[in-house]
């Protein structure tokens, strides 16, 4: 999407499930770039396949096809050396900040171990050092928080401390899958500010998963719109947003809670059979690009 | 204007403790009128499902009602019904949509049965026409009757929470409440079902309280909506004048505390 070398790129990945005789594209031809200090969002509804593609970057799942590049190296299976380098550089902040951090351990000891795995030469005072640092770049207090058990802390507090977990291994990727949609409006811009800060501070390239396209605005340049395994449309954020090309794009877009616009009041019944069918096209292959501007392309549907 | 359908004069509902009582509704009045779509918005923990589920009594100890609240729904008074009373209330007055409904129908049961169930508790009926009344209830949701034979687990997510809509409808009551009603499924969805509850009240006449955290949501489908902020009522206004012009600083900090859709971006964090 620009001219410098992107960190990571997916390159035609396809993950399938279930049988054979009935197989569910979970990605299908699944390629996309990220960039240092760019923000890529990726939205779609639940069942999209948008948590396929995280998983996949995570290398939580081998594709089924095509490959990931890293750094322009095609990443093989891998060994567990070459998997943990990979994950000192791409990590990973969750959507439930209550289950994402174990309970019985406490802060301290979250931010400790990414360090004492991937920075083995620290010592101790090091470490500690490393952790105060750590809290004070996602705006928490390191004396008040070091001793503190997760269930001492809010949710937006908790999401933070996945931050400042993420960071610690001073990582080049961070995937973020919907990390604010559990939390309170008045806090979650406070998480995306964060997220933004760090993007431009430490150059991180970032990919926001979540159906919540509002806050996709607000944090990305980027945006891609995945339904039923495939990226339908892509581009850069106000060029896909002010212009929607794709049916899918225009339905979700249409479905949008926007306070600015009355509710539609669509009779349902028409309503519904038309969905149905963008539905139904979306969900076939559409292995066409076409591009629709300078950094916005589509992939029609079939007709 | 007529009588309200549901009328809450100065409610109060403390969380009782060993120690200290938490105070989770202060002094909270406001009517929804016959036919009204009211939205209570504000954070978690400000009381908005309290009040919900105080409305239904269906609030439990620790929850406690204090004297001098008042809750009356077409004119009676739902503090005073006795358990009978209590129960005859429920599905028939006031019927309840709960957070992550599609999840509150019985697995074991069929479709049909789950109409079933609600029908014969509050009033004689055979299941001939138990099932004729529920396919024409699953109608108004936009399902097909031949679904009355699947089980839960053979119908989507969407579907599932319509069908409780459905169910919730099967006594007419005179108040649907919902409380955070489509937050599980996507927004396609969700606005299909939100559109069709829309269409029903206009035909049927019910009332709903809607409750959410989804501010634009709340907003867009609203008549009226009521701005709850640490249990307190601070603003109540009809939803296009709240949204242009918010009276009080916590709506206005809780608007800029929505990222927007289109325009400038406003880059400041809300004071929480």
């Amino acid at each position: 999407m620009n001219e410098a070398p992107p960190i990571l790129a997916l390159d035609n990945v396809s993950k399938v499930f279930g049988h054979a005789d009935r197989p569910v594209y979970a990605a299908r031809a699944v390629s996309f770039a990220l960039h240092s200090g760019r923000t890529l969002a990726l939205v779609g509804e639940s069942g999209s396949g948008k948590t396929t593609a995280a998983r996949l970057i995570m290398r939580e799942y081998q594709p089924d096809g095509g490959q990931l590049l890293f750094r322009g190296t095609p990443l093989g299976k891998g060994d567990a050396r070459a998997l943990k380098a990979y994950r000192a550089s791409v990590q990973m902040v969750f959507q439930d900040p209550f289950s994402s951090l174990n309970p019985v351990h406490t802060i301290r000891y979250h931010l400790e171990r990414p360090l004492r795995l991937h920075q083995p030469r620290l010592d101790g005072a090091g470490r500690t050092a490393a952790i105060a640092e750590l809290l004070e770049r996602v705006k928490l207090d390191p004396a008040l928080m070091m001793a503190k058990y997760p269930h001492e802390l809010s949710g937006g507090q908790r999401q933070r401390i996945s931050i400042a977990r993420a960071l610690a291994v001073n990582p080049q990727v961070i995937v973020a899958d919907e990390p604010t949609s559990m939390l309170d409006v008045s806090v979650r811009l406070g998480i995306l500010n964060l997220l933004n800060d760090m993007k431009a501070e430490l150059g991180l390239a970032l990919l926001y998963i979540t159906h919540d396209i509002a806050t996709a605005r607000y944090v990305a340049e980027d945006i891609m719109v995945m339904y039923a395994g495939q990226i339908v449309e892509w581009g850069a954020m106000e060029s896909v947003l002010g212009d929607p090309r794709h049916p899918y794009t225009r339905l979700l877009l249409s479905a949008v809670p926007d306070p600015d616009r009355p509710f539609a009041e669509t009779p349902p019944d028409s309503e519904l059979s038309r969905i149905e069918t963008i539905r139904r096209q979306a969900a076939l292959p559409q292995p066409e690009v076409q591009q629709v501007a300078e950094n916005h392309f589509i992939r029609p549907m079939p007709e | 204007m007529s009588d309200p359908v549901l009328s809450i004069r100065n409610l109060d509902i403390d969380y009782v403790g060993a120690e200290t009582d938490f105070h989770a509704v202060k002094n909270v009045s406001f009517d929804i009128a016959p036919g009204e779509f009211f939205g209570l918005a504000g954070e978690s923990g400000c009381g908005k499902s309290t009040i919900a589920f105080a409305v239904s009594r269906l609030h439990r100890p620790p929850a406690l009602i204090r004297a001098g609240s008042r809750i009356l729904v077409g004119g009676r008074d739902v503090l005073a019904l006795d358990d009978e009373e209590l129960r005859r209330f429920r599905w028939r007055e006031v019927a309840m949509v709960f957070q992550s409904a599609m999840n509150s129908l019985n697995p074991v049961l069929t479709v049909e049965d789950q109409f079933y169930d609600v029908l014969r508790a509050h009033g004689k009926i055979t299941r001939e026409a138990a099932r004729a009344r529920a396919a024409e209830l699953l109608k108004l949701v936009d399902i097909a009757p031949d679904r009355l034979s699947s089980y839960p687990h053979q119908c989507s997510g969407g579907m599932r929470q319509r069908i409780v809509i459905a169910i919730c409808l099967a006594l007419s009551p005179k108040l649907l409440i919902m409380d955070e009603p489509t937050t599980a499924l996507d927004v396609v969805v969700q606005r299909e079902i939100l559109q069709r509850i829309d269409k029903l009240r206009k035909e049927l006449g019910f009332s709903v309280l809607f409750i959410t955290h989804d501010l634009g949501l709340m907003v867009q489908v609203s008549d009226r909506i009521g701005i709850m902020l640490e249990g307190e009522l601070v603003e109540v206004n009809d939803a296009r004048t709240i949204y242009r012009a918010p009276q009080h600083d916590y709506t206005r900090r809780l608007w800029a505390s929505m990222p927007k859709l289109h325009g400038a971006q406003i880059r400041q964090e809300a004071g929480a």
